[in-house]
Parts: C-alpha cells; sequence; structure tokens
C-alpha cells in the first residue's frame, strides 16, 4: 500500500471500521487477560490501522520479507493494539489474541522477539525503541535505503534521557526513512506529564533538535495519512509527529481518566464498553 | 611445564618478554574485519582512537557509526544494526559499556537475542593511574549474569584478535573484556584457540598436580609465573587459561577439579560474582573441592601503577603462590 497526498472519503470510513474492531478486540484481549494496559492501546488505535491497513510496506503472510517497512514499538505496554493490528491484518489467527499473557502465549505481557519472532523488537523498559529504529535507519542507509522505519514512543518515556541521545544521533545522519510518532496523551504511570515531569513546548524541543516537527489529532485519519504522507516525502531529515491522542479513546467513560493507564476491563466492563462500539455500527 | 602443543611464546618467562594491549589485538582483528567483510559495522561512544577503532574509521568511514558519549544509545543502535543482519562492534570502556548501559545491553541485544559484539576495554585496578572510577571490576558479573551472552576474556593481544575474528561469525550477543596497558604475550599465532574451550597451558612435567589454577584475562601471566616458582619447591599445579567465561568448558574444569582436589581462581575483577564465582557455582554442584579466590575483594581501586595496584589488591604472583598453598592446605586427607 502506497501512502497517497490525498486519502479518501471511502478509505477513511473504512479504516473506521476496522479502528472500531481493534478497539473490540483490545479490549476483549485485556479482558480475558485480566491485567495489561488499556489507555494507550486505545489511544493509538487509529494510527496503528492507519499504519497496517493503509501505509505499512509489508506481506502479512511473509513476514520476514526483507523489503518490509519496519514498526518498532518502543513503549512495549500498549502492544495489545500491536497484537490486535498483527492479527486482524493475517500475521496471526485473530483468536490467539485471547492467549495474551498466559503461560506460552507468543503474546506476551510486553513484546517478547523470542515469542513472537514477527516482532521487530522487544520492548518494555522504556527509552530504547528509538535507538534501535536509529540503528536500523542507519543500517538501511548505508545498505539498501528501500524501507521507512516507523516508530511509535509514549510521551512519558520522553522522561527518559535515552531517547534523546537517540535523537542526536537520528538527526546527525539525516534519517529521512526514520519517522518518529509520539503518543502525546498527556497520561504516564503518575499521573499528567506536565505534572511529572513536564515535557512542554514538546513542538520546540523536537523542533531544536532539527526534527521536522508536526503536530496532529491522532484520531484524524486525514491528519494523520498528510504527516506521514509529509513524512515520507521529507528528503531532509528526520520527522516527528506528535499526535493528540486520548487516553481511552472509544470509550467514553474511560477517556483521559490516567487510571485506566494500567489496568484491564472486568468482564462486565468489557462487555459495555464492546456494546458502546457496537453501536457505532448499529 | 608449558604445554608444547599449544606453541606458545617460548619466551614468556623472559624478563624482557614482549608486552602489548589487548585492546591493540582488538584494532588489528577489527581493521582485518572491515576489509574483509562487508557487513561489519564498527560504533563508537566518542573513544574511538583509545579503543582501536582510529584506523577502522579512516578506512571504512561509511560502516563507522560515532554515537557520541552517549553508552545506552550506543547499544540500541548495535541492536538495531544487528537486527537489520549486519555484525555490530560497539566498543568503549567496560565501566561505561557494559557499566553505564546494562539494562540496554540486557532488552534490547540479549532479550532480542541480537548477535551484538560489546568490547568492554580498561577493565581491572591494572587499568592504573586513572583510578578507581575507570577500573571496571564488576564486568564479568554484569555480562556473564545475562541469558544469551557469550563471554570472552583474552589473555594477550593475539589471543584477543583470535577471540574478535571467531566472535564475529557467531549468532550470540557477545562480550569481549579487554585491558588497557601492555601485558605479556603469552600465546603465539599458532595456538589454538575456540570459543568455549579452556585450555590447560602448564602442567607437571610428570604425574598429578597438586593443585590446579585457573585464571583469565592477561593476569594469566602472573599465574604462570606462580606455577613456575611453585614447581621450584616442589609443588607440582596446572594451570588454565579460561578465556571464555561464558559458556563454561565444565569437562575441562571438571577434569582439573578431579585431578588436584584444589582450585585457585585468578583474576583481575571482583571477587564476587566474576570468573571464580563462576567456577565455584560449577563445582560445588558437580565436584566440591576447596577453592580459594585471587581477585579484588569488595572494594574499588585506585590511582598507582599498575604492578603498584596488583600488589595492594593480591593479584600478583606471590599472591597466587600463597593462596596456592593455602588452598592445598585445605585439602581432606584421606
Amino acid at each position: 500500500m502506497k501512502v497517497m497526498e490525498t486519502i479518501s472519503d471511502a478509505t477513511i470510513n473504512e479504516l473506521k471500521k476496522i479502528a472500531n474492531d481493534i478497539r473490540k478486540k483490545i479490549i476483549e484481549m485485556l479482558s480475558e487477560a485480566k491485567s495489561g494496559h488499556t489507555a494507550g492501546s486505545l489511544g493509538m488505535a487509529d494510527i496503528f490501522t492507519l499504519l497496517y491497513f493503509y501505509a505499512l510496506k509489508h506481506d502479512p503472510k511473509n513476514p520476514t520479507w526483507e523489503r518490509r517497512d519496519r514498526v518498532i514499538l518502543s513503549n512495549g505496554h500498549i502492544c495489545p493494539v500491536l497484537y490486535a493490528s498483527m492479527a486482524k491484518s493475517g500475521y496471526f489467527p485473530e483468536e490467539e489474541i485471547m492467549t495474551l499473557r498466559k503461560l506460552g502465549s507468543r503474546l506476551q505481557g510486553h513484546p517478547h522477539r523470542e515469542f513472537m519472532p514477527w516482532l521487530e523488537t522487544s520492548s518494555g523498559p522504556l527509552g530504547s525503541g528509538l535507538s534501535q529504529a536509529v540503528g536500523m535507519a542507519i543500517t538501511d542507509k548505508i545498505y539498501d535505503g528501500d524501507k521507512t522505519f516507523y516508530t511509535l514512543l509514549s510521551d512519558g518515556e520522553l522522561n527518559e534521557g535515552n531517547t534523546w541521545e537517540a535523537i542526536l544521533l537520528a538527526t546527525k545522519y539525516k534519517l529521512n526513512n526514520l519517522i518518529i510518532i509520539v503518543d502525546r496523551n498527556h497520561i504516564q504511570i503518575g499521573g499528567n506529564t506536565e505534572k511529572v515531569l513536564p515535557l512542554e513546548d514538546l513542538k520546540d524541543k523536537f523542533k531544536a533538535f532539527n526534527c521536522f516537527t508536526t503536530e496532529i489529532d491522532g484520531h484524524n485519519f486525514r491528519e494523520i495519512n498528510n504527516a506521514i504522507y509529509q513524512a515520507k516525502n521529507n528528503k531532509v531529515g528526520v520527522s516527528v509527529i506528535i499526535a493528540k491522542t486520548i487516553p481511552g479513546k472509544g470509550i467514553k467513560s474511560w477517556e483521559n481518566n490516567y487510571e485506566w493507564h494500567g489496568k484491564a476491563p472486568t468482564k462486565e466492563e468489557a462487555e459495555l464498553a464492546i456494546e458502546e462500539l457496537n453501536k457505532n455500527y448499529a | 611445564m608449558l604445554n608444547q602443543n599449544l606453541k606458545l611464546n617460548t619466551k614468556l618467562f623472559n624478563p624482557d618478554v614482549e608486552k602489548k594491549t589487548t585492546r591493540h589485538g582488538f584494532e588489528i582483528a577489527i581493521t582485518k574485519l572491515g576489509g574483509e567483510n562487508p557487513n561489519v559495522i564498527a560504533i563508537s561512544a566518542d573513544l574511538k582512537d583509545s579503543v582501536g577503532l582510529k584506523n577502522f574509521a579512516e578506512r571504512y568511514p561509511e560502516r563507522f557509526i560515532e554515537v557520541g558519549v552517549a553508552e545506552q544509545n550506543m547499544a540500541g543502535v548495535a541492536s538495531g544494526i544487528a537486527a537489520m543482519g549486519k555484525i555490530p562492534f560497539m566498543a568503549s570502556y567496560a565501566i561505561f559499556s557494559p557499566g553505564r548501559n546494562w539494562e540496554q545491553i540486557r532488552t534490547t541485544i540479549c532479550y532480542n537475542n541480537q548477535p551484538v559484539k560489546i568490547i568492554g576495554s580498561h577493565t581491572g585496578v591494572t587499568v592504573g593511574p586513572d583510578g578507581g572510577s575507570h577500573q571496571a571490576l564488576e564486568d564479568i558479573a554484569l555480562t556473564r549474569i545475562l541469558p544469551n551472552m557469550v563471554v570472552l576474556s583474552p589473555c594477550d593481544e593475539i589471543e584477543a584478535q583470535k577471540a574478535i575474528m571467531a566472535c564475529s561469525i557467531t549468532k550470540d550477543p557477545t562480550y569481549i573484556r579487554l585491558t588497557r596497558n601492555d601485558t605479556p604475550i603469552i600465546t603465539t599465532t599458532e595456538t589454538s584457540f575456540s570459543v568455549g574451550k579452556a585450555q590447560v597451558y602448564y602442567s607437571p612435567e610428570i604425574g598429578l598436580a597438586n593443585v590446579g589454577i585457573i585464571a583469565t584475562g592477561p593476569i594469566l601471566h602472573r599465574a604462570l609465573l606462580a606455577a613456575r616458582e611453585l614447581e621450584k619447591s616442589g609443588i607440582k599445579s596446572k594451570v588454565i587459561n579460561l578465556s571464555t567465561i561464558k559458556p563454561l568448558d565444565k569437562e575441562t574444569v571438571i577434569s582439573l577439579a578431579k585431578e588436584t582436589e584444589a582450585i585457585v581462581t585468578v583474576e583481575d575483577h571482583q571477587i564476587e560474582g566474576g570468573m571464580g564465582s563462576a567456577i565455584s557455582e560449577l563445582l560445588s554442584k558437580s565436584y566440591p573441592v576447596p577453592i580459594e579466590f585471587i581477585g579484588v575483594e569488595g572494594k574499588f581501586g585506585q590511582s598507582g601503577t599498575p604492578e603498584e595496584l596488583e600488589k595492594l589488591y593480591g593479584l600478583d604472583t606471590e599472591s597466587i603462590i600463597k593462596k596456592a598453598l593455602l588452598v592445598i592446605s585445605r585439602k581432606k586427607i584421606n
């Protein structure tokens, strides 16, 4: 699939439907697992949908295809959205998502390549995903130059100095094959990001590091598409997309409540939530 | 006597034995590898000259990555390079890598099982005048505890070259422990080397040995000197070069314990968690015998010449002899 300068209303409607399904799967798998991270997973569902069902050059039936684009999820705790997107696009059977966090499952509580080799990396400890993406993108520049490296960071993990070390190196190498998407949902495990350790003005910070920075509504497919299109056509350097998202997006009573960062819905909560999502396509 | 089959340096007991640094061995090998293998990439954290990447950087600039003083990033970058099927060597001082970036090594390299080669130079108190902040005494413990990691600790400049060449073709994350200062050349280019194999470098001319000495790194030279001194006083010893700390060559170590019933381990590293700990983990289960440990006893280093520090921290030949006599005295009398 090739990202186009414009995206049709019909495509957007298709993607919205897929994102709605992915949200349902996220809620089902977390409720079955009885633990895990709900808010960030739901908040990133639209971006993952656009990546896996529109932007990525990939072949789910040939997951180790060398020329594929790479998705590097740095904040591994939102892996339910990654697993749901991979399952829905055909990397593995959709029913497998119900094994999340269970003994022997390929779907570990935080992504682990040893169990699921089609992941680009293992993650969980914050702040090191971008370093790996930078290593991959530099290597591609040296040898091939035909891939895009989509790197997903949380805003909370921008507290980690390691992330900024990686940004310095990415801009040194002018990695225009690297697209950093920051999930700007303003929550981290201890509360509001601006209370825990203020990040604003985040856009200015990235600009000061010589990144081509845009700020978008992370739930607006047209804006996500445009930002990725611009980033892919940026010949000069590293692109950062600050995606403003709503944690818990889709379930009104969960939205913007940081208490949903690290807990899973009960069976009853899950049923109500899925009912709410079903109403979107009633 | 020295093991003749291994074709060791015949001048190794001479006072004017040739001396070179193991990090120089890395420099020679990585420069050679750069020419031979287009998939080799070298990464520096602003220490390219002192860890031996200067020539590589000049000859293969497109495959030399300078990340600046940022060892945590270096580990992740190396993991990413390996994920793309290339062979990254990341080099720094051991205090910073695997010291500062241990968690990144654990998660991005070992947990991902990516074949990154980690060069940690400036290990041991024998770093000398730079002082305790720069003398890595914990790196063996930090690396050998990690699943998937291979830990190599060559005894001289020549063996360091072999270790680098050998690990470049394995699929394992590997830590290679190197040193700052010139140390005696013990081996020759003809001495055999393989990852995972411990070798007997010194053994009695006739009969069985009374004590087994297991040494790792350039301090092996002190162990060999000790063995020669012990022999003069009628005490037969066998000395093993344990250049692969992990995976441990269990067979060779257990066979030494069976023969000698008394072991001394010798390393320029903290005793806790080091190579000696690995030996005692093995022997306490498989063949318990008395063990004495040469190493740093729960202290930090300080400035001084390598010789002064060896003496102060009990890593010199005399200390090895004393521990050998002590461990023999602890043997069970049948």
